[in-house]
């Protein structure tokens, strides 16, 4: 096969795209997005994209690098917000509230909406304070042993709770890269978000942390709303129900995990999937 | 795939790259040691500088925290000095010290008769002796009429010579400005015993004095305290906000550009512009007093500011931006991220910048001569609106003076200024080894 011609082809593909193969929607959806156009000042980044997140459901983005997954996610709890040429259009809601509405304030929604980060970030700070942060600032717990219950049982639903029993007072940073991100996880968890965002948790760290985080997400996904961005496509294989391939912007397929991988039905997804490009 | 063409030959090794690179490796690594050389000939030219200033200002400065008492009898007989057995507090106060003094000089050295002689005589003793003597008779007026032996002050010139053991060997000084006659009393003196050398408390209590053995640091030290304190508490607090501001919470555009354009241009301004600005706006416009620690506080804020709102913004760039998503991703209001998590990151940088800016404060003479500070300060100021000048200041005016012993005093100065500074940079280290954390 010529690789030159298979790639016009998929541009041309790509060119034809109008709109997103598969079922966007669900039942019952935790997250909604409509018609999502994101744009880096003059730069349209994400173009029309509508996709629902379900409720006890893991749904994985990916796609190659630059296609949007990341800015997606991130418009999900308005973490772009600090960047000033960033202009959302479109309808995003949770629980059918509108997220960039005057009704849901953006503090409100990341305590609902929680998000663990790429490079795990644990604060300056003890590992019981990493923990104990969200729940201080929100007023979640109205004194210390109810603290404690919520710190304990954050670290225990992360996995991360054995390991650190008897050094909660060391810096979080003393842990290793693996742990590190645990305790990120944790702190989220410590809030009770409703939805849980991770853009790529696991690129930084060896395979075993990974299968850890991994087994970690799929426990987690019976209590909450979970949306992954990931370069592994195994990865995404692995944790997730629901798949949604992105590229240059646009979505260009959803389905279920199972689907995606063993019949994309989008030559786009399919070239992606079987490694043509990416 | 791809065919096979020319091309891939090149991506064969060279086989004469190994003989290649080596005949350059001894080139490379002679530049390497020669680079070394420089760099150690560089600082141990700058340590054998320091070593030569430090040394000069140790020697020179060192014999002013020495002073030298005379033992002299005083008869406190209430004709001389004027007042009757059973005198007030305030008549005493009154009295003629004076003749006294200049009887029991003239006690010890009977033989001496004509007038010039017994000029130069008095000059002997320092006319803080007068102040000593009232001092105790003050303190207990039933002396009236005795004869006590007190020890006083010596003249500067008789000190100066006195302690670098002069008396004994001419050759180590060699310009005095005693005559022989006074240079014979004092070996006398001397010989019975009474010439003594003490630590220089004198040096520590005394404000300025046109007399140098009774000049002191102290007035000076305290004006410097005072004004270094009103440029804390008005700089960092100010400085920082601004830093914070600009860095975390203002939007990029054409004013906060324009804000930080000047800002690094203000940190370029000669500083005795700043002293004008201070004496036109505060002296003359506010009306604040002058030579004031409070006016030269609010000059030397200003000078201060950019320096610490650069190193401030430059600590708070270099916290990471994943500590900031992290807490914003946890629902923390930019206001808590800051004083939470970027702040006490930043801290030690925060720090380090003050302490440059308080240290060029407490150096700087020029903005504060335009507004008064550079005069002659006889009380230790005991506030902020009192008239007081600054150690920079004195050493200035000290260097100005003739007497050998104000050449003492002014290195003697220098060296309670790198005192100071010392102390408050140990301070700035040891705050911030107490806020520095690893992340």
């Amino acid at each position: 096969m010529n690789t030159k011609s298979n790639t016009s082809a998929a541009s041309d593909a790509f060119d034809n795209l109008k709109e997103t193969v598969g079922v966007v929607t669900v039942d019952d959806p935790k997250m909604s997005a409509r018609n999502v156009d994101v744009f880096y000042g003059e730069k349209q980044a994400i173009y029309d994209v509508s996709l629902d997140i379900a409720n006890n459901e893991v749904i994985a983005m990916i796609g190659p690098s630059g296609c949007g997954k990341s800015t997606f996610l991130r418009c999900l709890n308005r973490m772009n917000d600090s960047i000033p040429t960033c202009r959302v259009t479109g309808e995003m809601s949770l629980d059918g509230e509108d997220l960039y509405g005057a009704g849901l304030d953006p503090v409100l929604l990341r305590a609902r909406v929680g998000m663990v980060f790429q490079k795990p970030n644990p604060f300056a700070k003890s590992i019981y304070d990493n923990v104990a942060y969200g729940p201080r600032i929100h007023g979640l717990a109205s004194n210390r042993a109810e603290l404690d219950d919520i710190v304990i049982s954050s670290l225990q639903k992360a996995g991360l709770h054995e390991e650190v029993q008897d050094r909660l007072d060391a810096p979080g940073t003393s842990l290793s890269g693996g742990q590190q991100q645990r305790l990120c996880i944790a702190r989220t968890i410590a809030v009770s978000p409703e939805v849980i965002l991770m853009d790529e948790p696991c690129s930084a760290l060896d395979p075993i942390a990974t299968a850890r985080i991994e087994e970690l997400i799929d426990e987690l996904r019976e209590n909450y709303a979970i949306a992954i961005v990931t370069h592994s496509m195994q990865q995404a294989a692995r944790v997730s129900q629901r798949t949604a391939y992105f590229h240059l912007g646009k979505l260009v397929e959803v389905g279920s995990t199972n689907n995606i991988f063993t019949n994309p039905r989008h030559e786009l997804t399919e070239n992606y999937i079987t490694g043509r490009f990416g | 795939m791809t065919e096979p063409t020319e091309s891939t030959n090149k991506v064969a090794p060279r086989k004469d790259s190994t003989s290649i690179v080596k005949k350059t490796l001894a080139k490379r690594y002679a530049a390497e040691k020669r680079f070394r050389f420089y760099g150690a000939a560089a600082i141990a030219m700058s340590l054998a500088f320091l070593v030569l200033l430090l040394g000069s200002i140790l020697v020179k400065g060192l014999p002013a925290f020495v002073e030298t008492h005379m033992l002299i009898d005083v008869t406190l007989d209430s004709k001389t000095l004027g007042v009757e057995e059973g005198a007030t507090q305030q008549q005493l106060k009154a009295a003629n010290y004076h003749s006294l003094i200049k009887k029991s000089m003239r006690g010890m050295f009977p033989e001496v008769k004509k007038r010039k002689a017994k000029k130069e005589l008095y000059k002997l003793v320092s006319t803080s002796a007068e102040y000593k003597v009232r001092d105790q008779l003050m303190a207990n007026p039933s002396q009236l009429g005795e004869t006590i032996s007190v020890w006083v002050l010596a003249d500067d010139e008789l000190s100066s010579f006195y302690k670098t053991g002069a008396l004994a060997d001419r050759s180590k000084l060699t310009h005095t400005r005693l005559s022989e006659q006074q240079i014979a009393w004092a070996s006398t003196l001397e010989e019975q015993g009474k010439l003594r050398k003490k630590f220089n408390t004198t040096f520590f209590k005394n404000g300025d004095s046109r007399e140098p053995e009774q000049a002191g640091i102290r007035a000076a030290l305290m004006g410097s305290i005072l004004t270094l304190l009103i440029t804390f508490l008005l700089s960092f607090p100010i400085a920082v906000a601004t830093a914070i501001y600009l860095e975390e919470f203002a939007p990029q555009n054409r004013w906060t550009d324009l804000i930080e354009v000047n800002i690094n241009n203000l940190a370029a301004v000669p500083s005795i512009v700043f002293g004008l600005l201070g004496l036109a706006v505060f002296i003359n416009f506010f009306e604040l007093p002058r030579s004031a620690p409070v006016v030269g506080g609010i000059v030397l804020s200003l000078m201060t500011l950019p320096t610490i709102i650069i190193a401030s913004r430059a600590a708070l760039k270099a916290v990471p931006p994943s500590i900031r998503e992290a807490g914003r991703g946890l629902g923390a209001s930019q206001l808590q991220v800051v004083t939470h998590h970027v702040l006490p990151l930043a801290m030690p940088g925060i720090l380090t910048g003050t302490i440059i800016g308080l240290a060029q404060a407490l150096g700087e003479t020029a903005p504060l001569l335009m507004i008064g500070m550079v005069a002659f300060i006889v009380d230790i100021p005991t506030s902020v609106t009192d008239a007081a000048t600054v150690l920079p200041v004195q050493v200035f005016l000290w260097a100005d003076s003739p007497e050998r012993a104000f050449l003492e005093k002014t290195s003697a100065a220098i060296l309670v200024l790198l005192v100071f500074l010392i102390v408050m940079n140990a301070a700035a280290v040891f705050l911030r080894k107490h806020f520095e954390r690893r992340w």
